[in-house]
């Protein structure tokens, strides 16, 4: 039998190792279908710099200099013999994953000052746990880079603003910042529940997969329209102009209080940087975003 | 629009040739990272008349913090694309008349008072497509010194020789002219546009 700590660890190193230098094949298969659409000059040019970077990445280096500071989505199956070993494992495989890759040290202590050196410290990296029915772990390495982190918004609206309004705090918050958040960008927005509630359900719609649509349809139109309003602004890739502003708008919710319509807005850069593996109970490792070759 | 490769220092004529629209290659041993915390040490050692560890006169500042490792007992710079040049906004007009950069690197635009300073010394504002760190790193050759480390691996002063390092498109010339301050206005015209699309109207 296999070490299940050992077996987590070098899992997840992978998985580190894969989001930084490799991106999802839907959103490279995005930005070679926006590259081809783009008819402004800026556009075309701003996106084969992105995809001749994407290719340079693939031999193995960090597609960008900014790693993200280290977040997991980690889904533990209530029959999962190992729970113990898993906050051990990811912390050491950030460590390892940092010197190794290598990843850029972005874990700085905002009260004391001074950089950690190896992406751990006070709760980073930061795991957002889930238990669901089964025996099997899933553990989705989301790097977030700090570009698009700084232009992410909280909106609590007046219930009255309804919809129109919600629409309108996003499409607002792309007018701000413009490029400055590496465009074409993918927005998740979470609407209800509360402050906190809102911005996390914004920020688990940028894990969905791009070609994917809301099971509402009225959900899912709110994603067309905020998407077809937002590629309307001319904004285009890196700020520089073009028809490509966002890849996709994702949105969510959760009920909300009677006296309140909080909103999140999540914003992640083109370079949307993830990868995801399922550990069975008896160890079995199988790669979803970045499957082993020849497997 | 057309294509320029240069070699560091670059002259204030150099500078002043350059438009927006224009494609610029880099090559030479005058590049800089430089941003937040490299910026304020820079004006303060200023102040205070000491010398930073090099001439920022004719060279190319990016900003940018580089993900780097050594290799063998030598600094390699690994991925380096560029940062939000905004947040530079508050220290780049006082850097120029100070210290005279020519070609400053980075993403997103800078304000109207880097647009100033830019014409009154001579000198450019380039944006490098952001999140394209593998791309830059191949024209950023060599790491001839790595200095403030106690700032820290993204916020040092990185000493570079670089070699056809880009495309750089200049976005801010010395002539007034901003790529970034158009866009501003075309966005803006555009908004009834866009907000008819989600049902409101202005």
């Amino acid at each position: 039998m296999q070490d299940p700590y050992q077996v987590i660890h070098d899992t997840t190193f992978r998985l580190l190792k894969k989001a930084a230098t490799e991106l999802p094949k839907d959103v490279k298969e995005a930005l070679h279908a926006a590259a081809e659409r783009e008819t402004n000059k800026m556009a075309k040019t701003q996106l084969s710099a992105i995809l001749t970077n994407i290719e340079i990445a693939e031999t193995g280096v960090p597609m960008c200099q900014d790693t993200g500071i280290m977040i997991f989505y980690v889904k533990v199956g209530h029959k999962f013999p190992f729970i113990g070993e898993i906050k051990n494992a990811i912390e050491q495989a950030v460590r390892k994953a940092t010197a190794e890759v290598p990843l850029r040290p972005n874990a700085v202590n905002p009260i004391a000052g001074g950089n950690s050196g190896d992406n751990t410290g006070v709760k980073i990296p930061w795991i957002n746990w889930e238990i669901v029915d089964g025996d099997s772990l899933e553990v989705t390495a989301f790097p977030k880079g700090g570009g698009s982190e700084n232009v992410c918004i909280v909106g609590m609206l007046k219930p009255g603003v309804g919809l129109k309004g919600v629409k309108k705090l996003v499409v607002d918050n792309v007018m701000s910042y413009m490029g400055e958040a590496c465009a074409p960008n993918i927005i998740g927005v979470g609407i209800g529940g509360g402050s906190d509630i809102a911005i996390k359900i914004a920020k688990q719609q940028l894990l969905r997969p791009l070609n994917d649509r809301h099971p509402e349809p009225e959900v899912a139109k709110i994603e067309q329209e905020l998407m077809e309003a937002i590629n309307a602004s001319g904004i285009g890739p890196m700020g520089l102009g073009g028809d490509t502003t966002v890849l996709g708008v994702k949105v969510d919710y959760a009920m909300r209080h009677p006296a309140s319509l909080p909103v999140g807005v999540a914003v992640q850069c083109w370079a949307a940087r993830q990868s995801k593996a399922i550990i069975s109970k008896d160890l079995k490792v199988t790669y979803v975003t970045h499957p082993v070759e020849g497997k | 629009m057309a294509e320029y490769h240069l070699t560091t220092p670059i002259t204030e004529a150099d500078a002043r040739k350059l438009k927006v629209g224009d494609v610029v290659y880099i090559s030479g041993k005058h590049v800089y990272t430089a941003r937040d915390e490299a910026h304020e040490r820079a004006l303060k050692m200023f102040e205070k008349g000491e010398r930073p560890p090099v001439d920022f006169e004719g060279s190319v500042v990016y900003h940018v913090g580089p993900i780097a490792w050594q290799k063998k007992g030598k600094w390699v710079i690994v991925s380096a694309g560029p940062t939000t040049s905004r947040r530079m906004e508050l220290f780049e007009d006082e850097f120029l008349r100070k210290y005279k950069a020519r070609i400053i690197v980075g993403k997103g635009g800078m304000g109207p008072k880097t647009l100033g300073a830019l014409k009154e010394v001579g000198a450019v504002y380039c944006s490098y497509t952001g999140g394209c760190g593998a791309l830059a790193a191949k024209g950023l050759k060599d790491v001839r010194a790595y200095e403030w480390q106690d700032l820290g691996m993204p916020e040092a002063l990185w000493v570079i020789t670089a070699k056809e390092f880009g495309p750089l498109l200049v976005t801010m010339d010395s002539h007034g002219n901003s790529i970034h301050a158009d866009m501003d206005k075309l966005i803006a015209s555009r908004k009834a546009d866009v907000y008819a699309k989600i049902g409101i109207k202005q």
